[in-house]
């Protein structure tokens, strides 16, 4: 400490017994923190810094002491420079405080300061230790050409997996069909369980309100016109052809997609992919056809259910409205819908099954073993699901534009 | 005489699993004087952690009480916590978006009040006493070694000085040299801070290393609560098996010289 100018210590207080008994004091007893306070005391040996109460961050982090105390001891640092600081009246000192006190003295010892030992210890800790932390990486414009490079090499990626993916699918299927008795027969039961059967309340309520609401809305409108009559065709052809499989599709993306990649990402946290592929057993096979398989039969089903569904809520929804009997709607509904909308949706319905689970398991697969690339893939399957489901609807209505209508 | 830091009384804690209750501690108790390293030892699923759990205040006591440092340890979660109690968890329980110095800074920047560069300064004091390099204050936890990753919660359960650290297995998943590193610095932390310690271990050499205490939770009681030397003579199986056994024998053989003086 000699390089610092002429700093002396009081190595041990005068007035307060040994070290041990002080150590015991300022240590314990965190609970009640008394206010930090500096006060400026001359007394024949010259002027004097007196810091009192507890100087540990639990006590400084109150807005009312830190503000005034902050003030205060720029103020001294900068005016008295000559003065003793005087820390053996403070009841706690931590490294907290230490630091702010190192930082207040421009972070060298300053000429004259009395301590105890053991102050003098955590300050000694918080000199040999002070550094600044090192600078952030900041991103260069070339970083962020070279980024986007990557990220466009990252999609390439993507549609690489998302391929192989699907031709594993399809070689599982034609494996599948060699030998279904050999399937993952449970696995896929308990798929269908738990995506289809705990999905029909949350469908099924959903599709009703929609269907009310639509009705209602459109009711308003047709009734302008004297055209009530058509609610029917509208009903109809919307919920059938169209609302009844996007919603379905949508709430299964939401519910069961991220449900896959959070299964397999936390397969994959856990190390339990690798211990798969070391027993030899193909994941493909075990884990993304089962899924696409349940999805693939469960959907269709999910979405009719939808649909009926919400054709009931409109039909009620059309009864109070405006009047129009359930069993006028029921004999309206088959001669303005074509059978060929039914088997549109449900294929259509088939085809949001496999690209929801498809979408699952790629992300799921891709995850890091981290939390947090877990948390990513589950976000990104379920954006990517929704827009998918959207996209391949306006596909499906593009392709078709002359079956049904 | 130093009022103790940790005081629990008539303890009976357990759960109901889908109607089957389970006791695991029955009239437990344990008191833990200022300044001591206490080492609980006992069997897998003899309920050490869960002894844990029940001072940090994360379990609710079905019966008895549990003081910690003045105050019942369903108290202890309050703001500020962190100035009263450090817990260093198994896995560390680093939050992983965040970067190390984040990690380590958490707990003073969440008051609010201080400033950050006080706050950056606090925490890089604090990296360096368990032994890090500054320049890992950027990196993403993920990026760690378990080693490192200990070491960073350990900072992180220290930034705000609590008098009383609780240590879960602090060993465990470090290869042998890493792991007598970590010893190392938990012992010169314990006697330059002055801090009280409790550890949860399976580990031998960490309890000869490091312990003034032991105690042994077997059959939902504290069966013995006492220095090293004592406990290790104590007549029940588990006692016998666990020290006495053969891995018990060598561990002490190596540290003969320390179970001495101990």
């Amino acid at each position: 400490m000699s390089a610092s100018g002429s700093p002396y210590f009081a190595s041990k207080p005068v007035t307060r017994g040994t070290i041990h008994a002080i150590s015991a004091s300022p240590l314990i007893t965190p609970v009640q923190h008394t206010l930090p306070r500096i006060t400026k005391e001359t007394s024949s040996e010259g002027e004097s810094l007196v810091l009192r109460g507890s100087w540990s961050a639990g006590a400084l982090a109150h807005l009312d002491h830190w503000t005034p105390l902050q003030e205060s001891l720029l103020r001294h640092a900068k005016a008295d420079a000559e003065a003793t600081w005087d820390l053996r009246h403070i009841e706690r000192l931590d490294h907290t405080g230490a630091q702010l006190l190192w930082n207040t003295w421009g972070r060298h010892w300053p000429r004259h300061v009395l301590v105890l030992d053991l102050q003098r210890d955590t300050l000694n800790r918080v000199a040999r230790f002070a550094v600044l932390p090192p600078k952030p990486h900041r991103t260069t414009p070339k970083e962020m050409f070279l980024k986007l490079g990557e990220w466009i090499m990252g999609i390439e990626s993507h549609a690489e997996s998302a391929l192989r993916l699907t031709g594993q699918l399809a070689l599982d299927v034609l494996h599948f069909l060699r030998d279904p008795s050999k399937a993952p027969w449970r696995d896929i039961s308990g798929h269908i369980y738990r995506v289809g059967t705990t999905a029909l309340p949350i469908t099924a309520l959903v599709g009703f309100l929609i269907g009310v609401v639509l009705a209602y809305l459109m009711s308003r409108q047709l009734r302008q016109f004297g055209a009530d009559a058509f609610i029917v065709n509208i009903l109809g052809m919307a919920l059938i052809r169209e609302l009844g499989p996007v919603l379905a599709a949508i709430l299964i993306a939401g519910r069961s997609g991220s449900a896959i990649t959070a299964q397999i990402g936390v397969m994959r946290v856990t190390d339990e992919l690798d211990a798969m592929r070391v027993m030899g057993i193909r994941r493909g096979y075990r884990l993304v056809f089962p899924r696409a398989l349940a999805l693939a039969l469960v959907m269709p089903l999910l979405a009719a259910w939808t649909t009926v569904a919400a054709l009931l809520g409109g039909m009620l929804a059309a009864d109070l409205s405006m009047g129009l009997s359930p069993e006028y709607f029921l004999i309206a509904l088959p001669k303005v819908v074509q059978l060929s909308n039914l088997w549109l949706a449900m294929g259509k319905s088939v085809a949001f099954g496999l690209l929801i689970a498809l979408n699952g398991c790629h992300f799921g697969l891709r995850v890091l073993p981290n939390t947090q690339s877990l948390g990513e893939g589950t976000t990104a399957s379920v954006v990517t699901s929704i827009t998918m489901v959207i996209l391949v609807d306006a596909l499906f209505a593009v392709l078709f534009k002359g079956v049904g209508l | 005489m130093k009022p103790p830091v940790v005081v629990i009384q008539g303890l009976c804690s357990g759960f109901s699993v889908r109607g089957v209750r389970s006791v695991i501690h029955q009239d437990l108790n344990l008191t833990i004087a200022r300044g001591e390293f206490l080492s609980i030892v006992g069997g897998s699923g003899g309920g050490k952690t869960v002894l844990l759990r029940q001072m940090l205040g994360l379990e609710t006591p079905l019966q008895g009480t549990v003081t910690v440092l003045g105050e019942p340890a369903s108290e202890l979660g309050g703001a500020g916590a962190a100035s009263r109690v450090g817990m260093l968890f198994q896995h560390g329980a680093l939050f992983s978006a965040f970067t190390v110095l984040e990690n380590i800074a958490f707990p003073l920047r969440e008051l609010g009040v201080l400033p950050k560069n006080l706050i950056h300064d606090v925490a890089m004091v604090k990296m360096q006493m368990v032994g890090l390099d500054p320049a890992t204050a950027h990196k993403m936890p993920s990026d760690l070694s378990g080693g490192m990753v200990k070491r960073v919660a350990l900072a992180r359960a220290l930034v705000m000085d609590p008098p009383l650290l609780l240590l879960d297995e602090p060993t465990a998943g470090l290869d042998p040299d890493a792991a007598d590193a970590f010893c190392t610095l938990l012992r010169s932390l314990h006697q330059e801070l002055g801090l009280t310690v409790v550890m949860v271990t399976h580990d031998l050499d960490t309890i000869f290393e490091l312990s003034t205490r032991v105690a042994v939770v077997a059959d939902k009681h504290v069966i013995v609560d006492a220095p090293l030397r004592e406990a290790i003579h104590f007549p029940h199986p588990f006692v016998q098996d666990f020290f006495l056994g053969e891995r018990g024998l060598r561990a002490m053989e190596v540290l003969h010289p320390r179970t001495q003086d101990v």
